[in-house]
């Protein structure tokens, strides 16, 4: 069988120092994240406690929403809504050219990417600069983001000393880090002093205060969001919460499971424009929450669940799969577990169905999940609706679409078989029989591993041998 | 477009029934029994273990250590309110620091100044979390946002009695929420970073290359 995503995979496996890269830095993520909870029944509550702070907030989801927008409104913020990605992008527009800003300098926003809005306001002209260290190396090489936490997670230090020389022939060739993030900073400095408009995403919208919090560890984010006179912020509907007392505790289960930090360097809390008298700070603060399919979502009580994400990255840093194909064959915004269950809501079962696929389901994402967020549970479901028949009794858009007639049939001869005790003891037993004539090639599965292989007799006749009653 | 998408969204949103009741386990954490000591111990730890420096001293010897600071760091200039009861004591004594000056206007008339010609900046803190290792920062009308991330080196007066155990705690003790949020409020803790390359730590990405922390 033979798809994109299947020809990406196959091409990214065939890229050892790609491969490598990946390995020596989850290895590191894990570690790191282990240090940070020493005590497990205190990691147990925190998650309890977290999952309970993000279930909370979403049960009442409409009406935080509307507190915070009222909040928001007093403080002087203006909010804008936008059902799909596209919606969204028109909004930034609208308000880059009430400002007549011809660029924009970002700091990290995976919102921004899932709205692909680098490339429709450089569609019109309009420069977009990434600022986030990792997001720079990446958009110099005309590149996504390989991780939602680490964009350029994929690159070593002698491919970005490369990138660099070839980006900026001027400065001096150099292996170093330190003096690769003093020459990003440089340059970036210069656009940071310039830039007419900064924009960024959100990590927690506070309802009871009317709060946007930022999480980062570069100050880049503060620069966008500070030095220029207009900042536009960009996120998702689910990311708000109740209260101020909500924030500790997911701050400090945030940047402990993604980065293995205590805390990040920097907590932004920003409330309000430049007021009457305040000397900097942008003049007008605008936030764009985008839908984009998280309402359809929402409307499931099972993959409701997908909606507590907090983006740390966790199952991404502890996925077997994701750290050998690495992040960009998923060839979605969000890659790993969180992806794989969120893409295929987002896009369709049609479209992205097949990451759903992509898990061995060995359970490390949940495990490690700070919310708790079923990730095994929600790929079944998933693997169900892509190939379920009633297709009115579910709102995952694409369910069905995965249906073959062939797949229909076999299960359906299974299930007919199993429900039949004539005929599945008279099919099991034929086939211990005759075990030595079963096929050796199995397609795919046989490429790389042997066949199975029946026992000497069936399940049945050993457990009759041994006297087990069946009652 | 706005206003049908916000009606569109939220009435999607309301016509599904809420799914859960969870506000059970949602509140209440940890709560350390640290004394001053312990505190300022594990404040020191976490705030040394990020590259920050922490310098120790009193009402009388403050003043001795930002001007010792100064002069190891071989600052031309410092960047302090005039108006803040430290920056008064500063201004005050101004022949012992390297040039004073002030944010005295929007920041739009002297931002080359401010990006391309200040050494460094000093600023008070709204106070401080032990367990993180980390400064409260709440910009204000004499000391800007800008003041604590554009500068190459931020010199921060924390005071003991405000170094609480959790942020939890300082947000409870300090009453925030009945305060009202500032335009904006920070928590810093270290110079700015990044592992981007390779997990390799890099100090002064674009905020502070420096954090020096006057513990009082």
């Amino acid at each position: 069988m033979s798809s994109e995503f299947r020809n990406t995979v196959r091409a990214n496996l065939a890229k050892p120092e790609v491969r490598a890269n990946f390995y020596r830095a989850m290895d590191g993520l894990m570690t790191r994240r282990l240090d940070q909870f020493p005590d497990k029944v205190e990691l147990e509550r925190l998650r309890t406690q977290s999952m309970a702070i993000r279930a909370n907030a979403l049960s009442k989801l409409p009406e935080l929403l509307e507190t915070l927008e009222a909040n928001l409104t007093r403080n002087g913020i203006q909010v804008h809504w936008a059902e799909t990605a596209e919606q969204g992008n028109q909004i930034v527009q609208a308000i880059l050219e009430r400002h007549n800003a011809k660029s924009i300098i970002k700091g990290k926003s995976m919102v921004s990417e899932e709205m692909g809005m680098n490339h429709f306001l450089e569609a019109l002209g309009i420069e977009c600069l990434e600022s986030d260290l990792g997001e720079f190396i990446i958009q110099l090489d005309g590149e996504t983001p390989s991780h939602i936490i680490m964009p350029a997670i994929h690159k070593n230090r002698v491919q970005i000393a490369k990138l660099f020389h070839e980006k900026f022939p001027d400065i001096p060739y150099t292996e170093d880090v330190d003096e690769l993030t003093q020459m990003a900073r440089r340059i970036l400095r210069d656009k940071f002093y310039a830039a007419p408009v900064g924009l960024s995403g959100v990590n927690f919208m506070v309802a009871e205060t009317g709060t946007l919090c930022l999480v980062e560890n570069e100050g880049n984010g503060r620069m966008s969001t500070t030095a220029p006179s207009v900042h536009i912020a960009v996120t998702g509907i689910e990311k708000v919460v109740e209260s101020l007392s909500d924030v500790p505790p997911l701050l400090s289960i945030l940047t402990r499971s993604a980065t293995g930090q205590p805390i990040t360097t920097y907590f932004n809390m920003i409330s309000s424009p430049r007021k009457p008298g305040e000397k900097d700070g942008p003049e007008a603060v605008h936030l764009v929450l985008l839908d984009n399919g998280r309402s359809n979502i929402y409307s499931d009580p099972e993959l409701l669940a997908t909606l507590r994400c907090i983006r740390c990255g966790a199952c991404i840093n502890h996925c077997p799969v994701y750290v050998r194909i690495g992040g960009h064959s998923y060839g979605t915004v969000y890659p790993g577990p969180i992806g794989s269950i969120l893409e295929p809501q987002k896009a369709g079962l049609d479209v992205h169905g097949e990451l759903a696929q992509a898990s061995t389901l060995c359970g490390a994402c949940s495990e490690v999940c700070p919310v708790r967020i079923p990730i095994p549970s929600i790929l079944n479901r998933l693997r169900y609706d892509g190939v379920r028949k009633d297709t009115a009794n579910t709102n995952t858009v694409g369910s069905g679409k995965r249906r073959t007639l062939s797949e229909a049939a076999t299960w359906k001869t299974w299930a007919w078989a199993a429900t039949h005790p004539t005929i599945y003891h008279a099919g099991s037993t034929l086939a211990t029989r005759f075990k030595g004539m079963l096929p050796t090639n199995l397609g795919a599965w046989t490429t790389v591993r042997s066949a199975p292989k029946l026992a000497e007799s069936t399940l049945h006749q050993q457990a009759k041998h041994l006297g087990v009653d069946h009652e | 477009m706005s206003n049908t998408a916000r009606a569109n969204i939220l009435a999607r949103l309301k016509e599904t029934a809420s799914c859960s009741s969870p506000d059970k386990g949602r509140l209440g954490g940890v709560s350390y029994d640290w004394d001053t000591a312990e505190r300022v111990r594990r404040f020191t730890e976490r705030m040394v273990a990020v590259r920050a420096e922490v310098h120790h001293a009193t009402p009388k010897t403050w003043l001795d250590v930002v001007q010792q600071v100064c002069v190891d760091k071989g600052l031309n200039n410092l960047l302090v309110s005039p108006e803040t009861v430290l920056g008064k004591q500063i201004h005050a004594q101004a022949d012992r620091f390297p040039t004073l000056k002030t944010y005295d206007q929007p920041i739009e008339s002297w931002k080359q100044e401010m990006f391309y010609g200040i050494d460094a900046a000093f600023t008070g803190t709204h106070g401080g979390i032990a367990e993180t290792g980390t400064l409260i920062v709440m910009p204000s009308v004499d000391e800007p946002r800008l003041m604590s991330l554009v500068p190459p080196v931020h010199l921060a007066l924390l005071k003991v009695d405000k170094l609480y155990t959790t942020f939890a705690e300082a947000v409870q003790a300090q009453g925030w929420v009945q305060a009202g949020m500032p335009s904006n409020a920070l928590l810093i803790s270290g110079p700015s970073k990044s592992a981007d390359i390779e997990q390799t730590l890099a100090y002064g990405v674009h905020g502070p290359k420096e954090l020096v922390v006057i513990l009082v």
